[in-house]
């Protein structure tokens, strides 16, 4: 553990997510995980992973663990607040509302994408969507709050 | 049945156990480390919210254990409020059956560390389940 943060990384200028992906990838659940940066616009975000055996919810069919699904929303919906807001700032989640289309299978990558769709000085709202690699053919919607928590983490 | 039996490789891999009750219910427990780390000594979201959802199937296999069914179930969806900051030691949850039906389930999941009044987080599932 580095005990350093994502506000660490220096960034000249805008908030970088693919610099930050690359920061968190390195350590903590993101490198249990395996998530990578997959591309992102102006107020997005999206990651993807690689199925793996210890990943697997279900052992008779060898889907992924829907909570694989949650971890990568949360990641890519988080990265989302700060790139639509430029600047990295200290924020926890409130609530995470997901709803499981269908699985996700076996050997399929997985991807999130997350969206900040308002944000104001306290409150990010995102939504999300997983899939395996075409957005129009979703297995998971998301919908949840980021709550800002000060210049100093609790 | 053996403990390992009803954790998949994912909770496995987190190294989450069946940890006796609370409650009646069955107590899943999950130490902290690295793998499960957000921000630099805290407890990411995903896991606890990953806790959460094993902790909820550990209830609806407990529940139907006790009623002698043998229905499947599938999940539907989550909805996971998060209260309080997950500190470096070890977290569990359970799982509440509110109630099962015919055709859908609903649980709540409650995770915490020291003081199960004191939630890190609670969630909120809807199950389908699939009978013959």
């Amino acid at each position: 553990m580095t005990g350093k943060t994502i506000a660490d990384i220096p960034m000249n200028g805008r908030f970088d997510p693919r610099l930050a992906t690359q920061f968190m990838a390195g350590a903590g659940h993101n490198g249990f995980l395996g998530s990578r940066y997959a591309d992102h616009g102006d107020d997005w975000v999206e990651l993807t992973l690689d199925w793996r055996e210890d990943l697997v919810g279900d052992p008779s069919s060898d889907v992924l663990a829907s909570s694989v699904v949650i971890s990568l929303l949360d990641i890519a919906c988080s990265l989302s607040i700060w790139t639509k807001l430029g600047e990295f700032r200290p924020q926890v989640t409130m609530d995470l509302r997901l709803d499981y289309l269908r699985p996700s299978p076996r050997g399929e990558p997985l991807f999130g994408r997350g969206i900040c769709y308002h944000l104001t000085h306290s409150v990010g709202f995102v939504r999300g969507i997983a899939h395996n690699g075409d957005p129009d053919h979703p297995l998971a919607h998301a919908i949840g709050t980021f709550i800002r928590v000060g210049d100093r983490l609790p | 049945m053996t403990e390992r039996a009803i954790l998949p490789p994912y909770a496995l891999a987190l190294e989450m156990v069946l940890d006796g009750e609370y409650e009646g219910r069955p107590r899943i427990a999950m130490p902290f480390a690295n793998k499960v780390q957000g921000r630099p000594g805290f407890l990411h979201g995903g896991a606890i919210s990953g806790l959460l959802e094993i902790a909820a199937v550990a209830a609806i296999q407990a529940e139907l254990r006790k009623r002698g069914d043998e229905a499947s179930f599938k999940q539907v969806n989550v909805t996971v409020d998060f209260m309080r900051s997950g500190l470096p030691q070890v977290s569990y949850a359970a799982g509440e059956v509110i109630r099962m039906g015919r055709t859908m389930a609903n649980v709540e999941a409650r995770a915490w560390q020291d003081d199960p009044a004191k939630p890190v987080a609670i969630a909120n599932m809807h199950y389908l389940m699939k009978r013959g």
